[in-house]
């Protein structure tokens, strides 16, 4: 792409007009809201700082932390088994699978919310039994984390996949004919090889969980000391006009986005 | 060990890939099936490893039926066109790792797998990663990494197919030198005929999913069994015309064609070093350009009828003394193969 763009350099008025435009474009869009969230944060830093070790803060911050550590856990072995028999499998209703897997991507996760509380929660469809084991999904921490795991859903199946489509099927055949059982193929051989998308998919799973809003507040219901996350916490913190806690939550939650999507450029980079 | 097919079908979908495929090859051979892309040479050789499944036929190995087996139980070495390296390892643990999945300690392993990189002339090149070595470096990495669990049958696909032509050479040269000091019965893909010839004990022509021919370099280009083979062997001339008074006639040149019956069309294929022309009025054919090609000439006649013939001499042969362009000259076929034409009958 860069050598394409260096081919044909950007000249004349037309193009100085187009430029100009653009970059007046992103600071409106992007910059200037991330520099007003800033300057907020540098003319207050004692309140702030104040807010974000209140117990129920840091519960929100403790209970996004989780979360995210527990999607990527889950996304990791279903993002690299997925991708598997999505790309290797010969199975029927591959295709189906392979449709049903982008969905989160296309729909809002709001409605998600609500049909998974159609499903799990108190008057849904498996509430009673659910609550007869003693299982609180919906407006409990375990919400939080399907609402999460439904929105990640795609992100490391599809790294996975279109890497292993690169791969194709060759050093697999190689160690069949050199003796290697089928574990020990996807052990030593695929595995191994898919390091790069496992770490990619990774990084977009962490920037999602950490900013993920809809599915979380309609299914964990944004309870304070219970099911509220950051980004929920900045929700109700805006609509209590406490500016510190939403603030300082947001700064944090800005300063985690950035240093993910540096590295998932130096990846590209490297690439 | 010894290969036995048997009646090899395979179709992809519509495709029709091996058509009754049937070949033996001896313990300790070196064979080559030859043929053009896409003629199922490849496949042939993915189903005697069982990378592929052939639709109905048999492959004995060592006179056990094997077809059932997957291919890791095959105890098959397989060489990938494209080297198929473990591109996360270095090249010692590619090389090792046949023995790593067979449960050999690591200092084992280690030993083994050095012995083998010195055989393929890459001693000290273990800790090497894959991308940082030569294309023709590889592929002996892949070779040594085939070798090291001690196959008894060794398939090559393509062996030097991404290689290019000097590395080639080198490697042909090699891989002969290997199998005469290992006899490790093996079989290798190739398109290239020089490759064929120059390597392997006996040559397999397939085609269009048939195996055409099965014999040593020199049956195949002094005895071609069919038409095709005759055709796709060697730098040939191949005319058609109708057999009349005996001879199958070619725009003034007839040639007898005792094979072929009165007013059947005929295919005649002359290899252009089987054809002798020399100075001579009134002769059949006239000289229509002549190129030289170092120690060769090219010697392009054409016929009556405008069709060329093509004659390879040594340069400064005594032949070509007085050919020229413009010039008539005899005809003479040394060597020469008539077919029935293939295509529609010729009616009279």
């Amino acid at each position: 792409m860069s050598a394409v763009m260096r081919a044909a350099p950007v000249r004349g008025p037309l193009a100085r007009g187009l430029l100009g435009l653009t970059w007046t474009w992103v600071f409106v869009v992007v910059l200037l809201p991330m520099l007003s969230l800033l300057w907020a944060g540098l003319r207050a830093p004692g309140p702030i700082a104040a807010a974000l070790i209140r117990p129920d803060v840091l519960h929100s911050l403790g209970l996004t932390l989780v979360i995210t550590l527990l999607t990527v856990a889950f996304t990791l072995v279903f993002g690299a088994a997925g991708g598997i028999v999505l790309v290797r499998g010969r199975l029927p209703g591959r295709r189906l699978l392979d449709a049903a897997i982008d969905l989160p991507l296309a729909v809002s996760p709001v409605m998600i919310g609500l049909a998974f509380l159609l499903l799990i929660g108190r008057q849904g469809l498996f509430g009673p039994a659910l609550s007869q084991l003693g299982v609180q999904v919906a407006f409990a921490p375990l919400g939080v984390l399907i609402g999460t795991l439904f929105v990640t859903l795609p992100l490391t199946v599809r790294e996975v996949a279109v890497l292993l489509e690169e791969l194709g099927t060759s050093e697999e055949e190689a160690a069949a004919t050199l003796g290697a059982s089928r574990w020990q193929t996807l052990w030593w051989v695929t595995l191994p090889n898919l390091r790069e998308a496992l770490v990619g998919g990774t990084l977009l799973t962490v920037a999602r969980s950490l900013g993920e809003f809809g599915a979380v507040l309609v299914l964990g219901g944004a309870i304070a000391m219970r099911t509220s996350t950051a980004t929920t916490s900045i929700h109700l913190a805006i609509e209590e006009r406490d500016l510190p806690v939403a603030t300082g939550l947001s700064l944090l939650l800005a300063a985690a986005s950035i240093t993910l999507v540096s590295a998932l450029r130096r990846r590209g980079g490297a690439a | 060990m010894t290969i036995r097919v048997q009646g090899l079908h395979k179709a992809f979908g519509a495709t029709t890939v091996l058509r009754d495929v049937s070949l033996e090859v001896g313990d300790g051979e070196l064979v080559a099936l030859l043929g053009p892309s896409g003629g199922g040479k490849s496949t042939i050789l993915r189903v005697i490893a069982g990378l592929e499944q052939a639709d109905t036929g048999e492959v004995w190995l060592g006179g056990k039926r094997v077809d059932h087996l997957d291919p890791q139980a095959r105890g098959v070495g397989f060489v990938f066109q494209h080297y198929a390296l473990f591109r996360h390892m270095s090249v010692a643990e590619n090389v090792a790792f046949g023995l790593r999945v067979r449960g050999i300690d690591a200092q084992a392993r280690r030993e083994r797998a050095h012995a083998l990189l010195d055989r393929v002339g890459l001693g000290g090149l273990g800790g090497r990663m894959p991308h940082e070595l030569s294309g023709g470096q590889r592929q002996r990495v892949a070779l040594a990494r085939a070798m090291a669990p001690e196959p008894r049958l060794l398939l090559l696909d393509e062996p030097f197919g991404a290689v290019d032509a000097k590395v080639r050479e080198e490697l042909r040269r090699w891989l002969r030198h290997l199998h005469d000091q290992l006899h490790t019965t093996s079989i290798f893909v190739t398109h290239d005929q020089e490759e064929a010839f120059a390597v392997a004990d006996r040559v397999m022509i397939i085609r269009d999913g048939r195996l055409e021919q099965a014999g040593t370099p020199t049956e195949i280009l002094d005895a071609p069994a069919t038409e095709f083979v005759s055709r796709f062997v060697g730098d040939v001339n191949t005319l058609d015309g109708v057999v009349e008074g005996g001879a199958l006639r070619l725009g003034g040149l007839s040639v007898p064609a005792p094979e072929l019956q009165e007013g059947q069309a005929g295919r005649l294929v002359v290899r252009a070093y089987d054809i002798k022309l020399w100075r001579e009025e009134g002769g059949p054919a006239v000289v229509h350009r002549l190129v030289p090609l170092g120690d060769r000439v090219r010697v392009e006649a054409r016929l009556a009828d405008g069709r060329l013939l093509t004659a390879l001499f040594p340069q400064r042969s005594s032949l070509l003394r007085g050919v020229e362009h413009g010039a008539p000259v005899a005809v003479e076929l040394t060597r020469r193969w008539i077919w029935p034409a293939a295509g529609p009958a010729a009616h009279q």
